[in-house]
């Protein structure tokens, strides 16, 4: 299972992406594996406020609804419109263009309790 | 999740396994969800042949001088009409005419009879038939639910797969049963090989029941003939789109055949059928009319996929929740079944379905929801 080293991760199977203040959120190859054909894809809306581990987007494959919860607390800036056609990028490509949404945190501390790659891949039990 | 030491086990479990099976609990079962993805099972039964696991469901024998007469007390629509090796889809009612279950009876002798019943209600089933039966000894009532090992083989291709195993078997047509030969008999002798040519999809295809030993030899020769494992999620998508009704979600002991527009497998207006648990129930339902029936419903706009217990509205008023839906996976579209009182069927009502809060226009479909391309 793919757990790229230059990602941080939430224990719920989503993971952060850091570029200057922009965090990109997606589900881990783990997540997608679990899920199998995801079918159906929900972003939360461009300036919707998020919580930390709270439900922000829901991804269905055909057999059930999956709560995708935010790594961190902040703003929505950007969905990716993409899975809306395809939401099976989710599934091909999970930490590139099956991105979900990205954000801008309000609280950056949060991100040290998310795990490090060693901790999640740990976690997965790989 | 459920503790797998409290679960039922199938004969089939390692082989499941072996084809890399996610496994879950179904209706206090351990069962085979999926193996390679539900969208690629389900369309290898549309397009060639798979085979599912469906040991779960329960074998009752039923024989003796008294057996025609009780089961036309117990069973919906006529027995008496069945010859020997036809089977008929019926159902089990109570008295008030709530389903105890739908099950398929086949006529396997002039005096016995084969029901396949399903896996979640086999002992209440037995409950009920064992409470009912006539005190005189004239109906012998065998569970052999435990004995056979059951796989359904469905697909466009599933008679080739059948022949090329079973060269001398004599395949039964639709809806018939006949011994799979050469037939597998277990050591005590009481349990033949059964071949039925019925299903749950709405392909062709047949389900067999061989003795548990057999079976994991049965399921391994079906995948050398190039027979695709498929578990209870294709298996409920394809039942989903020919709208056959699933007991537990859309049949229960609240509802009435009639309701869910099963009339044409209850015997009413059989001047042969005599009475059966539920009839009166029934007769007063019709004369009164039906506070709802089971509406084949479609999303008209691009949704989520559809589940079980959204609600459905008719001009923003609730009217109901659907009790089975899929994106279905041949139209690629939001289906699903709810039971609607009968102001949803005057045109011009607009119709919903809430998912998340979130109202999708929706209509009603008529069923099947996927009919078979002619060639």
């Amino acid at each position: 299972m793919n757990v790229p080293a230059d990602l941080r991760y939430a224990k719920t199977h989503e993971w952060i992406r850091q570029e200057n203040d922009v965090i990109t959120v997606g589900i881990t190859d783990h997540a997608q594996s679990e899920l199998t054909d995801i079918v159906y894809a929900e972003p939360p809306k461009v300036g919707a406020e998020v919580r930390a581990g709270a439900t922000a987007a829901v991804v269905e494959s055909v057999k059930a609804a999956s709560d995708i919860y935010s790594p961190l607390s902040g703003t929505v800036t950007e969905v990716n419109d993409a899975l809306t056609s395809n939401p099976a990028l989710l599934n091909t490509d999970p930490f590139g263009q099956g991105w979900i949404f990205k954000m801008k945190a309000s609280n950056p501390t949060e991100i040290d309790a998310l795990l490090a790659p060693e901790a999640y891949t740990a976690q997965i039990g790989q | 999740m459920s503790d797998l030491a409290l679960l039922k086990h199938t004969p089939l479990e390692s082989a499941h396994v072996a084809c890399g099976a996610r496994m879950v609990e179904f209706g206090g079962w351990y069962m085979p969800v999926q193996y390679s993805g539900i969208m690629e099972e389900h369309r290898a039964v549309r397009s060639a042949s798979g085979m599912f696991d469906i040991s779960h469901m329960g074998e009752v024998i039923v024989s003796g001088p008294g057996a025609l007469a009780w089961l036309e007390s117990l069973l919906t629509n006529r027995v008496g009409k069945l010859a020997v090796t036809r089977g008929q889809y019926t159902l089990m009612l109570d008295e008030s005419g709530g389903v105890i279950d739908d099950l398929i009876i086949y006529r396997t002798g002039e005096l016995s009879y084969f029901l396949v019943i399903n896996g979640a209600c086999r002992d209440l089933d037995l409950e009920w038939m064992h409470g009912h039966l006539p005190s005189d000894g004239s109906v012998v009532l065998q569970d052999q639910g435990n004995d056979y090992a059951a796989i359904a083989l469905q697909g466009p291709d599933a008679e080739k797969a059948l022949r090329a195993l079973y060269p001398a078997c004599d395949i039964p047509k639709r809806n018939g049963i006949a011994l799979l030969i050469p037939s597998l008999v277990a050591s005590d002798g009481i349990v033949p090989s059964l071949v039925a040519r019925t299903g749950y999809t709405g392909e062709d295809g047949f389900e067999l029941f061989v003795p548990v030993a057999h079976g994991i030899a049965l399921w391994e020769s079906l995948l050398a003939a190039g027979v695709k494992p498929c578990g209870l999620g294709s298996r409920d998508t394809l039942r989903l789109e020919m709208g056959y009704p699933l007991n537990g979600s859309d049949l229960s002991r609240d509802r009435t055949p009639l309701e869910a527009c099963l009339d044409r497998f209850v015997g009413l207006d059989d001047p042969e059928k005599g009475d059966f648990y539920g009839r009166k129930a029934l007769e007063q339902q019709r004369s009164e009319g039906l506070p709802s029936q089971l509406t084949p419903l479609k999303l008209s706009v691009q949704g989520p996929p559809l589940r079980s217990h959204y609600p459905v509205l008719a001009d923003g008023v609730a009217v109901g929740e659907t009790c089975s839906g899929a994106l279905s996976p041949s139209l690629g579209e939001g289906i699903a079944m709810a039971y609607l009182p009968e102001v949803c069927r005057i045109p011009g009502t607009q119709l919903e379905i809430e998912v998340r809060g979130r109202r999708y226009a929706a209509s009603i479909a008529t069923l099947p929801f996927y009919k078979k391309p002619s060639l």
